[in-house]
């Protein structure tokens, strides 16, 4: 069985030589065919334990056993001595699938729509399953994204997808799990190029509070809506936030400065909402009040500059474990789209370089955003039960040093980890005869 | 007496006391001598000569005698100034008054939108809008009674007037504030011209920068000078004409900054011209390089409101060096005095002119002599303007322009009442004239019985009535009537007494009405002075110790600039980048700014030592592609702008340089844009925390440029392109024809003397003979290909190709021609001519053979270049060591300077960094920066620096804080704006006070 599986591997390598360059040869694979067992590996659960010398077995599609004495009858047996297994990666936003080409090709970017409120436009049915970009983020070790739109004030809703499907129907891991909002920033803005500053025109603060106050009102005049079934006038909008109401959606807050996180927290007070902030990057200055609202934050741009010229130069670096210390339950992100988040394990490693430590930055990439995106029943950690979203380093996967994912599974199924970048590195080896 | 007084001014007022002799009559003649005597008074001639009970008398609008025995003629109307002060009116030499209102600045160059490719201005001037030297303020100049009278009040009599407005802007002319009559008002025309670094209302797109400035003012020199030898092709060109003719006169550089101070002095110096220059409050922070310009400079008491800080969450966005600068604004003055600098002060720049006094009053109480105060009122501003025979002092034969004040002008509650310019008198506070404070006894007298009260008088008329209660009166004064009202008794249901009356000597009387409707009639009668009770108030503020001066002047500047040291690093992995490898438990010493000794147990007295146990030392970052410490960035308006220069206009206090340090960056090469297909040179630079721009530079290094092929450069997100090219094709040619009129130009050069200098070609030619290296952002096969060709067809080769993500493709074509790669690690997809992008594109190159770098382009990434540098083991399976070189020997290589940095080896420069780790791995943090032997990062004194800069903030919060609770002028909360030259060529989050600037790099 393990012989055969390698003998695939080599016709498929074979495949690539003949047909380079065409990641359409990367197919999506048919569900788990029989039992997996993982042996001798250190396992990284996720929730903070480390398991060494361990198995980890899944059939179906499903975790059945982690640990020392795991049953290996009927199984195919991956070795996994001296590597490293951990739970699939989890980016927990993205435009993957919806923005392609970002800049100069308008045609190839659905991930913004037009308008102040589109409550119930959804992003699960503009998600491109053949987006060139997906297969270099699975090779890296992602296996769920949560894609998110982006607007103007309401965006619309959200979904998590997994990602080696043919389609979007296949890729839904759990469809419009969230609506989004963005907060409008109450610092006032300043135009103009370096040498020719000038002050932006307007009170923002005044023209965000407007604004603020039509999000107030959109939701005041749904729930009210939402108490009648029978309209004479149907509104989408309206129905698009019913989950928000009877708990099934949470709503995600772009919010950075302290009063856009306040502003936010009074929102969802409100509304009874249950609520996740996007951004938080000034979270550490309420975390008090986060940790008393259970209010969790994607932290979406680690690798960032300091706010401020007088902040810690460090001050980004260090956030995710001064959040820990604080209580706060976060997830990591990397919010460059142009590395396209295949670097997401690298930011949760300048965490753990700055404090967090090495499991607790994983959990910020896996468990953690599981919870925050409501799937940490099914998925984000290696136990039992939970689907086997599975992958395997030669070594420590946050750093570039041993970061080299040679396998993954996601729900059990093995998937491909070739994508276009690694053809193209066939394709010009074989040109220059290098190896 | 004193009726009459007023009426014969008012008289005098209405008809100059100068006639002028060719403008006809209308009515019969009125001719006046204006001849007044000013005597009793306290005259100070100048700042270095005080009279007192001295006569100043003038006539026909000039002074005749000034002096302590000026015998008073019998014609002459005499004003006696008992008690009263005269000085010498100032001298505004930076203002645009009466030359018309500024034109709105056109705003920048728009990446998006067409471009205007030549002036619009109508006539025979130059081909750049901005550069207008035949503009005469004189020309424009009308008197503005309503901006004359705001001068006035301020003691000014006379100002330089300028239109304010573009890169050369033209002459000015010096001006007095009488505005009778334009003719008499205009001392002298074409007194100085006028630069400065900003094109004003020009609509044209060139220049789009701060270096585009400078080239264009650079290139206008040159020309106008070729423009003296007639050339035939030229025609008549008015701008280049007007330019020759005021090269004679004073020069004035409005610079404004203290960077643009020394920018402005060194554009002068290669020109031979030594401008005076208008610089801005921020002086002090670098008194010693405004020292070295030698220059004298107009001075503004411009000096920043405290902030409104109340609100923490606004307060949070303040930096520390706007806080510090509000503080130390009012000392900007005083340092230029301590430092001997010749300055002048002009009201320019404020926002209100009604605060000019209270700001020189406040900078006396900030280090500034009073007597420096006046000669730079007075004296500095009309000798430069050539026109101190005319005025700037109390002196026989100079015009009759003089202040006369209550107190001696500079004390805290001086007022001017009058203003005198040319002999006319122009009132600016004339109730002021009397001075009624003191004790009076009123006595009331109703009905025959006399009632007698205390009632105290005080300057501002507030007074008191003092029987057996204390009762506040309200007294007003106008000319000599009086009227007083008071209570009749304490507290509520006081009713009024009214009195009303005339001055009379130093006594007042009336009648008077009670409550009661009963009538009275009262006396007030002189009994002295007021004793006064000392003011201090006021005057505290420059006892509490103020904010340090740090280099650079911002968070995390150290108040004194790191030294070299002698450092002996022990027992560290050192990673050298030479043959030897990565060596185990070796010591090295870092002696005189290099690398002295590498071995085992080595020892030097007096060295720092550093404990490397269990750290590893390499050689410094070298990023080869980077746009901080620099002002602009981008000069697109053209596709050819090889004239600009990014040494032009570094900024030594870009923190990044502090941020980068702390990722064991030591250099950077930072790179003009790619805006356009030619960019312009490149600078090295050390990062050298505090250095002023000057010595930033990495001495001695080969000099660069950049060029640009591809979608930013045919700006391809742009819907309203116009300006070629617009196609990879086009882009070709735009190459072959810049070395094609190069190569012409060259031979031009050598054959005809009169052939036009041309700061463009210059540095192509510079290229044609492998003088300027190319480092050329590129993306797809194709263009790599033919940017070789253009090497090989002109002869040389292109040094770097720079982003590169396609270079993989064409590795053998690129090792053959002998470039350099410098790339990222993994960045693909932003656009279409990244599709083909993988990360392992650095592998594949230097598996070929070719030397290659690994960039950041993006300030943050800087910090975790090492980082970078380790995907490439990753991505590809390239050795550690050869890895790191990438980040390290290779860009040092690319950059010609490996024979000073890049590698650990003894005489090399002494830039290196302590790691905690492993250099490429994630876990590892720079200990220390070190470059040239001096520690410029040292992560435990960064802990330290952030608590002082917090207490820093805390302190000046409070101070902030107490001064709106004072009542003092507060001004919102303004965000400090960090401005991050970039490219667009990636997404950067929306960070909450940082603007990406897309430059399109």
């Amino acid at each position: 069985m393990q012989k055969k599986y390698t003998t695939l591997l080599i016709v498929s390598l074979a495949l690539l030589q003949l047909k380079a360059s065409a990641q359409e040869t990367v197919y999506p694979v048919g569900p788990q065919a029989g039992p997996i067992v993982i042996t001798h590996a250190t396992v990284h659960v996720g929730n903070g334990t480390v398991l060494t010398d361990a198995s980890v077995s899944f059939d179906k599609g499903k975790i059945t056993g982690v640990g020392a004495s795991v049953s290996t009858t009927g199984a195919t047996i991956i070795d996994a001595t001296g590597k490293q297994v951990y739970p699939g990666l989890i980016v927990p936003l993205s435009s993957l699938g919806l923005r392609e080409i970002n800049s100069g090709v308008r045609g190839s970017n659905d991930f913004q729509e037009i308008g102040e409120n589109n409550a119930s436009i959804r992003t699960i049915v503009s998600y491109n399953t053949d987006s060139k970009v997906i297969n270099v983020l699975r090779a890296n070790g992602v296996l769920l994204a949560h894609v998110a739109p982006m607007g103007e004030l309401i965006e619309g809703s959200s979904s998590v997808v997994q990602l080696d499907a043919w389609n979007y129907e296949d890729a839904a891991y759990k469809a419009d799990n969230g609506i989004f909002i963005n907060m409008p920033t109450l610092i006032p803005r300043r135009g103009g190029r370096g040498g020719f500053m000038r002050q932006a025109a307007g009170d923002p603060v005044k023209e965000a509070m407007i604004k603020i106050e039509t999000i107030k009102t959109f939701f005041t005049e749904a729930r009210a809506y939402l108490q009648e079934k029978n309209h004479a006038d149907n509104n989408l909008k309206f129905e698009a936030v019913r989950g928000l109401f009877n708990g099934k959606q949470k709503l995600y807050v772009r919010a950075n400065e302290v009063k856009q996180m306040l502003l936010a927290i009074d929102l969802g007070k409100t509304f009874g909402f249950n609520m996740v902030i996007v951004g938080a990057a000034e979270s550490l200055q309420i975390a008090a009040l986060l940790v008393e609202n259970n209010i969790p934050v994607i932290l979406d741009n680690e690798h960032a500059l300091p706010t401020t010229e007088d902040d810690d130069i460090d001050q980004m670096y260090k956030l995710p474990a001064e959040l820990k210390k604080a209580g706060v339950l976060f997830a990591i992100n990397d919010a460059n789209d142009q590395s396209k988040q295949r670097n997401i394990s690298f930011n949760a490693g300048t965490a753990a370089a700055y404090g967090l430590g090495k499991e607790e930055a994983l959990t910020a990439i896996t468990l953690n955003t599981a919870k925050i995106l409501g799937i940490d029943d099914i998925t984000g950690s290696i136990e039992t039960g939970k689907d086997a979203n599975i992958i395997i380093s030669e070594g420590d996967i946050l750093d570039m040093r041993g970061n080299q994912v040679t396998k993954a599974f996601i729900q059990g199924r093995d998937i491909s980890l070739d994508n276009k970048q690694k053809q193209l590195y066939e394709r010009y080896k074989h040109k220059y005869k290098i190896n | 007496m004193k009726r009459i007084y007023v009426w014969a001014l008012l008289m005098c007022t209405a008809v100059s006391a100068i006639a002028q002799e060719s403008f006809p009559i209308n009515g019969i003649r009125d001719i006046r001598t204006g001849l007044y005597a000013f005597t009793n008074a306290t005259i100070i001639q100048n700042e270095k000569t005080k009279l007192e009970k001295a006569t100043l008398l003038i006539k026909q609008g000039k002074i005749i005698a000034v002096g302590t025995s000026v015998a008073i003629p019998k014609d002459a109307v005499v004003v006696d100034c008992a008690g009263k002060f005269i000085y010498p009116s100032f001298v505004d030499p930076f203002t645009d008054y009466g030359a018309g209102q500024a034109k709105r600045p056109a705003g920048g160059f728009n990446y998006g939108g067409p471009g205007q490719f030549l002036s619009n201005k109508p006539g025979a001037y130059n081909w750049n809008q901005a550069i207008k030297p035949e503009v005469n303020a004189s020309d424009l100049f009308n008197a503005d009674e309503a901006a004359a009278k705001n001068f006035r009040a301020n003691g000014f009599g006379v100002v330089f007037t300028h239109v304010k407005d573009g890169i050369a802007r033209g002459t000015g002319a010096v001006v007095t504030l009488a505005t009778e009559n334009n003719n008499q008002a205009i001392l002298k025309t074409k007194a100085a011209a006028v630069y400065s670094f900003e094109k004003g209302s020009s609509t044209q797109s060139y220049p789009s920068s701060l270096m585009g400035s400078i080239a264009l003012l650079r290139q206008t020199y040159i020309d106008a000078k070729w423009y003296q030898t007639k050339p035939a092709g030229e025609g008549v060109n008015l701008s280049l004409e007007a330019w020759n003719n005021s090269q004679n006169i004073p020069q004035i550089f409005a610079a404004d900054d203290k960077w643009s101070t020394v920018r402005a002095d060194r554009l002068g110096d290669e020109f031979g011209v030594q401008y005076v220059i208008k610089g801005g409050d921020n002086g002090y922070q670098r008194i010693e390089e405004i020292l070295k310009t030698k220059a004298s400079y107009i001075l503004n008491v411009d000096f920043p409101e405290a902030m409104d800080v109340e609100d923490p969450n606004d307060a949070r966005f303040v930096s520390l060096a706007d806080m510090k600068h509000w503080e130390l604004a009012p000392t900007n003055l005083g340092a230029f005095e301590k430092a001997n600098v010749l300055f002048s002060i002009s009201s320019t720049d404020l926002k209100d002119s009604k605060i000019f006094l209270a700001n020189i009053k406040k900078a006396i109480r900030y280090g500034l002599s009073e007597s420096k105060a006046l000669e730079a009122l007075t004296k500095n501003p009309a000798t430069m303007l050539g026109v101190y025979d005319q005025v700037g002092s109390l002196e026989t034969g100079k015009l009759a322009n003089f202040i006369i004040t209550t107190e001696p002008v500079f004390s805290n509650n001086a007022k001017i009442i009058e203003n005198w310019v040319q002999g006319n008198k122009y009132e600016v506070a004339a109730s002021e004239w009397n001075n009624y404070a003191g004790k009076y006894k009123l006595t009331l007298n109703v009905g025959g019985t006399n009632a007698d009260y205390n009632l105290e008088v005080k300057k501002d008329l507030s007074a008191s009535i003092i029987g057996t209660d204390t009762l506040t009166a309200k007294i007003t004064i106008n000319e000599s009537l009086v009227k007083i009202t008071f209570p009749n008794k304490k507290g509520k249901g006081a009713e009024q007494l009214r009195l009303g009356g005339a001055i009379v000597g130093a006594n007042w009387s009336g009648i008077g009405t009670d409550p009661a409707g009963n009538k009275n009639t009262w006396t007030a009668t002189f009994v002295g002075p007021m004793t006064t009770t000392a003011d201090t108030k006021k005057n505290t503020d420059t006892l509490k110790p103020l904010a340090k001066i740090t280099y650079p002047f911002v968070g995390f500047g150290n108040e004194k600039i790191p030294s070299q040291e002698t450092i002996l690093i022990k027992n560290a992995t050192v990673w050298t980048n030479e043959k030897e490898g990565v060596l185990n438990n070796t010591d090295v010493l870092l002696k005189n700014g290099k690398i002295a000794k590498l071995g085992k147990d080595i020892s030097e007295a007096g060295a720092r030592v550093i404990d490397g146990t269990g750290k590893h030392l390499s050689a410094g970052i070298i990023d080869e592609h980077s746009h901080i410490a620099a002002l602009s960035i981008n000069e697109g308006a053209q596709s050819v702008t090889s004239e600009v220069r990014i040494a032009d206009n570094l900024n030594p206090e870009d923190i990044n340089i502090y941020r980068q340090l702390s990722g064991g960056v030591t250099s950077s090469h930072i790179l003009h844009g790619s805006a356009n297909t030619v960019g312009g040179q490149t600078q090295l630079i050390k990062l050298r925390w505090g250095a002023n721009d000057q010595d930033l530079k990495f001495a001695g290094a080969d000099g660069f440029i950049k060029f640009a092929l591809g979608e930013n450069v045919k700006r391809t997100t742009s819907t309203s392109n116009n300006r070629f090219p617009d196609t990879r094709m086009g882009v070709e040619e735009v190459l072959n024809d810049a070395f094609d009129r190069a190569v012409d130009y060259q031979k031009a050069m050598k054959e005809n003397p009169n052939t036009r200098r041309d700061l463009e070609l210059d540095a192509l030619v510079e290229i044609l003979n492998k003088k300027r290296f190319i480092t050329c952002h590129s993306y797809v096969q194709p263009e790599i290909t033919y940017m070789m060709r253009i090497g090989d067809k002109y002869g040389f080769t292109v040094n770097t190709f720079t982003h590169i993500l396609e270079g993989y493709k064409v590795a053998d074509k690129m090792k053959k021609h002998g470039s350099t790669a410098s790339t990222f690690s993994d960045w693909f997809m932003y656009k279409t001519e990244v599709q083909d992008a993988t990360g392992y594109n650095a592998a594949i190159m230097q598996k070929v053979g070719l030397n290659v770098c690994i960039n950041s382009d993006d300030a943050e990434m800087a910090r975790r270049l090492n980082q970078e540098a380790a995907k490439t083991v990753k991505y590809g399976g390239v050795s550690e060591q050869e890895a790191f070189k990438m980040v390290t020997l290779n860009p040092a290589k690319a950059l010609h300077v490996s024979d000073k940095v890049g590698s650990i080896k003894t005489g090399k420069d002494a830039d290196v960094v302590l790691w905690s780790d492993n250099p490429l791995s994630i876990y590892a943090k720079s200990l220390y920066t070190i470059v040239d032997g001096t520690i410029y990062f040292d992560r435990e004194k960064d802990a330290a620096m952030h608590k002082e800069v917090a207490a820093e903030r805390t302190r000046l919060t409070q101070k902030m804080l107490g001064e709106k609770k004072a009542g003092g002028a507060t001004r919102p909360a303004t965000p400090s704006y960090q401005v991050l030259l970039t490219c667009g060529d990636h997404d950067h989050a929306d960070e909450m006070v940082t603007i990406y600037e897309t430059q399109k790099d």
